[in-house]
């Protein structure tokens, strides 16, 4: 049945591990990349700290020709999309000419690029500005390079709604297989970790500028003081299961709900907004609230926001309804690289029945109604995740993600 | 019963005049918008031609905390969304704001704040380490392209799912695109829907000087942009919005509306071959073509009109011709098809959806707009390309197009519902 959409390979560049089984193995062990800035002289901001993607010995076979044309997180976008199609075992040669497309959210485009080129067009003069600076910026070059990579012909798209977009960009894929196209690339990556970057995040409601690593970015903590930001993100296959089925494909699980909400008041009571993504989500996948195993929350990790998704949580749950999990906390706040990675989790966690932690505080500390996965992986069988994200100015996004 | 897509109530921001009335009466009298760059000092750069909105946003009923809080690009998508549930005549409230979403186009965003703001915080560009103590409380609302679509979901009291759609210079196609699709799958039974971009900045008018995509036919700002002509030099930046009520039909019925068009087709395809070029023989565009067609259930013989992507450039008028040719054959040569990136510019990723608008006001008039500029044909494109005077002619399927970097190739249909009738 073309309805059932399933994600047949995935990839993960995140700060605590480049590469799907090392994101994995560092989220199982809580490894956190919350660390100062490294990447320029930031002593002066009020956001002295970030979760960084680590140069990797991936990033040297990047071809040549591409390196003056793109953003570095452009570049971690390709290569992400190069191994989730292999995860899946899919040649693109192989499928119909526009048999494959890409939809891979981005909210900030190829940030740092622009800013080199901003400087050179106020520094020096408009002669001196890149020739690729009309595409190395705006917001669907990813979708675009991995697309011309790939010889990937079929539709496009690329949704943005700040964290939600990595969740919905997912849906928007999901939609193109049940419309037909076989094979489709989906995710979101982001960073906003340059200069200009993290000026513009340190005005940002809710971010946090503490200078901790170990106590900057805490979900659902008393003493949460708000987010961290990271970069990076994930990119998942997504096939009709009928065409996993034939190809011999490995099945990492269904995209089995999706759905969206807007709320002009993301803190107030109730978390109205994301309870009723969730429950939009949960009626699409045809699933009781009951059958969730295990929740990605949303874990802005502001006071009021983590209050109001605790609120939207026990009213779909109850207290302590369901272990809720915050791998964010670990990499800091993607965008919609974060959402993605979520889903990329999700997955993962039900593939090996373990949950990933973060690591122990004051137990006394979590909010009473959160049972929260601290220290330890949890393990158990895990066949249904809800994923949830809010994007900034209003947007709430919940998926459900069932095990093979 | 399959669920249906239709337009009723149109809003728009254009370069001309603010309105749909004054847009309307610019493109039927072939009035060209394009002059010389008043937003800023232009002077050194290659092209100093662009199609500028006269729009003030305070006195067009928006607050002062709204305009302070916003980039242009979302401001003009504001207004455009008032005037579109205006004429719609619908209210939003009630448990129809939970079933109203939003899905706006923008190919840059907030850049143009952006920019000025980077200019404090750089100090002129002289610094990497940029000072964040000058950043303004609402950086990160320019700075984020989503701002578009909380914003006019604040406005219009949207509830339901809402998102920025972001595909370079097809973003106004592909968010009425996908408006439609979440209608037709239920998941909204409104959709406030277009697009926006305000891109008339240094940088970006610099992104197109650097790779000489833009007209320097500075002496002329009138008639820069001549798509199909053979004297044309290249395309000529614009800004605006168009918003769109999408609704789904038996919701527009049930409550008597005045109904524009359907969105009946739509198809989205990638070339796969430059971030920037298009291939001669526009088999993409044409595939995209083919699958709005299907989608739309319009055989291509029944194509009454095409709204062409008509950008200026050379590249882009032989390739969306030999596309346009692939799709309907012989009788390619029999249909009207015209571009109106000659009078208002091209915007981005918001003139899909002023293309769309334009499309469901030419049903309603049964007039076809004109290209304007057009003197000198190209001989390489030998189509229809209705120079210069618009003309009467019943519409009851509508084709439009457009191309964008990264390569993206979108098609829409738009359909009479007499047509479905008959």
């Amino acid at each position: 049945m073309t309805k059932d959409v399933v994600v047949t390979g995935a990839d993960a560049v995140a700060p605590n591990g480049v590469g799907l089984e090392t994101y994995w193995a560092a989220a199982l062990k809580g490894v956190s990349a919350i660390q100062p800035i490294s990447r320029f002289d930031a002593t002066g901001y009020p956001v002295r700290l970030a979760a960084e993607i680590p140069p990797s010995d991936a990033e040297s076979t990047f071809p040549r020709k591409l390196l003056p044309q793109t953003d570095r997180l452009t570049q971690l976008a390709m290569m992400c999309a190069d191994n989730a199609l292999a995860a899946a075992a899919v040649d693109p040669a192989d499928l119909p000419e526009f048999g494959a497309g890409v939809a891979v959210s981005s909210a900030s485009g190829g940030l740092e690029f622009g800013q080199q080129q901003l400087q050179r067009l106020w520094g020096t003069g408009w002669e001196s500005v890149s020739p690729y600076m009309s595409f190395a910026w705006y917001y669907a070059v990813n979708t675009g390079q991995i697309s011309i990579r790939n010889a990937l012909r079929g539709p496009s798209g690329v949704v943005v709604s700040e964290q939600a977009g990595g969740l919905d960009s997912i849906a928007f894929a999901r939609r193109r297989v049940r419309r037909g196209t076989p094979v489709m690339l989906t995710g979101g990556f982001d960073s906003v970790l340059c200069p200009y970057g993290v000026s513009t995040v340190s005005v940002a409601t809710g971010v946090s500028h503490g200078t901790d690593p170990e106590r900057a970015y805490l979900p659902f903590h008393s003493s949460s003081s708000g987010f961290v930001p990271g970069e990076g993100g994930a990119v998942l296959v997504l096939e009709s299961r009928a065409s996993a089925v034939e190809r011999g494909a490995p099945v990492l699980g269904s995209v089995a709900g999706h759905a969206a909400a807007f709320d002009p008041d993301p803190s107030g009571s109730g978390g109205d907004g994301l309870a009723r993504a969730a429950r939009g989500a949960l009626a699409d996948a045809g699933l009781p609230a009951g059958a969730v195993d295990v929740v990605f929350a949303d874990a802005a990790g502001s006071p009021d926001l983590d209050r109001a998704e605790a609120d939207a949580l026990t009213g779909l749950f109850g207290a302590g309804g369901v272990p809720v999990s915050t791998p964010k906390a670990l990499v800091g706040r993607l965008m919609s690289g974060g959402s993605a990675l979520d889903a990329v989790t999700a997955l993962l966690s039900m593939r090996d029945g373990l949950v990933p932690p973060v690591p122990g505080l004051a137990p006394e500390e979590v909010d009473p109604r959160i049972d929260l996965v601290v220290g330890e992986p949890r393990g158990g069988e895990f066949r249904t995740a809800l994923v949830l994200a809010r994007g900034h100015g209003g947007f709430a996004s919940a998926m459900v993600l069932t095990a093979p | 019963m399959a669920r249906r897509a239709v337009i009723t109530g149109i809003g728009v921001v254009a370069p001309g005049g603010i309105g749909t009335e004054p847009f309307w009466r610019l493109l039927v009298e072939g009035r060209t918008a394009t002059r010389t760059i008043t937003q800023f000092d232009a002077s050194g750069h290659r092209c100093r031609v662009a199609a500028e909105c006269d729009f003030d946003p305070l006195a067009l009923g928006l607050t002062p905390q709204q305009v302070r809080r916003t980039d242009r690009v979302s401001q003009l998508a504001m207004v455009a969304a008032g005037e579109a549930l205006a004429d719609s005549g619908l209210e939003i409230d009630g448990a129809l704001a939970e079933r109203t979403g939003v899905a706006l186009g923008s190919a840059v965003g907030g850049t143009t704040t952006m920019e000025r703001e980077y200019s404090v915080l750089s100090e002129g560009g002289r610094n990497w380490v940029v000072d964040p103590s000058f950043a303004v409380p609402h950086l990160y609302d320019y700075f984020l392209p989503s701002s578009i679509a909380s914003e006019v979901a604040r406005t219009t009291g949207s509830l339901g799912p809402a998102s920025v759609v972001s595909t370079g210079c097809t973003s106004g196609i592909d968010s009425v695109g996908y408006a439609a699709e979440l209608i037709r799958d239920g998941e909204a039974d409104v959709m406030v829907t277009g697009a926006t971009d305000a891109p008339i900045s240094p940088i970006t008018v610099t992104c197109f000087d650097v790779i000489r995509a833009t007209s320097a036919r500075n002496d002329d700002p009138a008639t820069a942009c001549r798509p199909f002509d053979r004297t044309r030099t290249g395309l000529i930046l614009g800004e605006g919005s168009a918003v769109l009520v999408l609704e789904e039909l038996e919701h527009a019925r049930r409550r008597g509306a005045t109904v524009y068009a359907e969105v009946s087709g739509y198809a989205a395809r990638c070339n796969a071959y430059h971030m920037t070029g298009l291939t001669a023989e526009g088999r993409e565009m044409s595939e995209a073509i083919d699958l709005a067609l299907a989608d739309a259930r319009v055989d291509p013989g029944a194509v009454d009109y095409v709204n062409a992507h008509g950008s200026g450039t050379k590249q882009n008028d032989r390739h969306e011709t030999a596309a346009v040719k692939r799709s309907l054959g012989q009788h390619a040569y029999d249909t009207p098809m015209s571009g109106i990136k000659s009078m208002i510019g091209h915007s981005l990723g918001a003139i899909g959806s002023l293309e769309i608008a334009a499309c469901a006001l030419s049903m309603k008039h049964g007039v076809v707009v004109p290209t304007a500029n057009l003197h000198e044909p190209d001989p390489e494109c030998d189509l229809d390309y209705v120079p210069n005077t618009a003309r009467e002619k019943r519409l009851d399927a509508v084709l439009t197009v457009g191309s964008g970097f990264g390569g993206f190739q979108s098609a829409m249909v738009l359909t009479s519902l007499e047509r479905t009738a008959a």
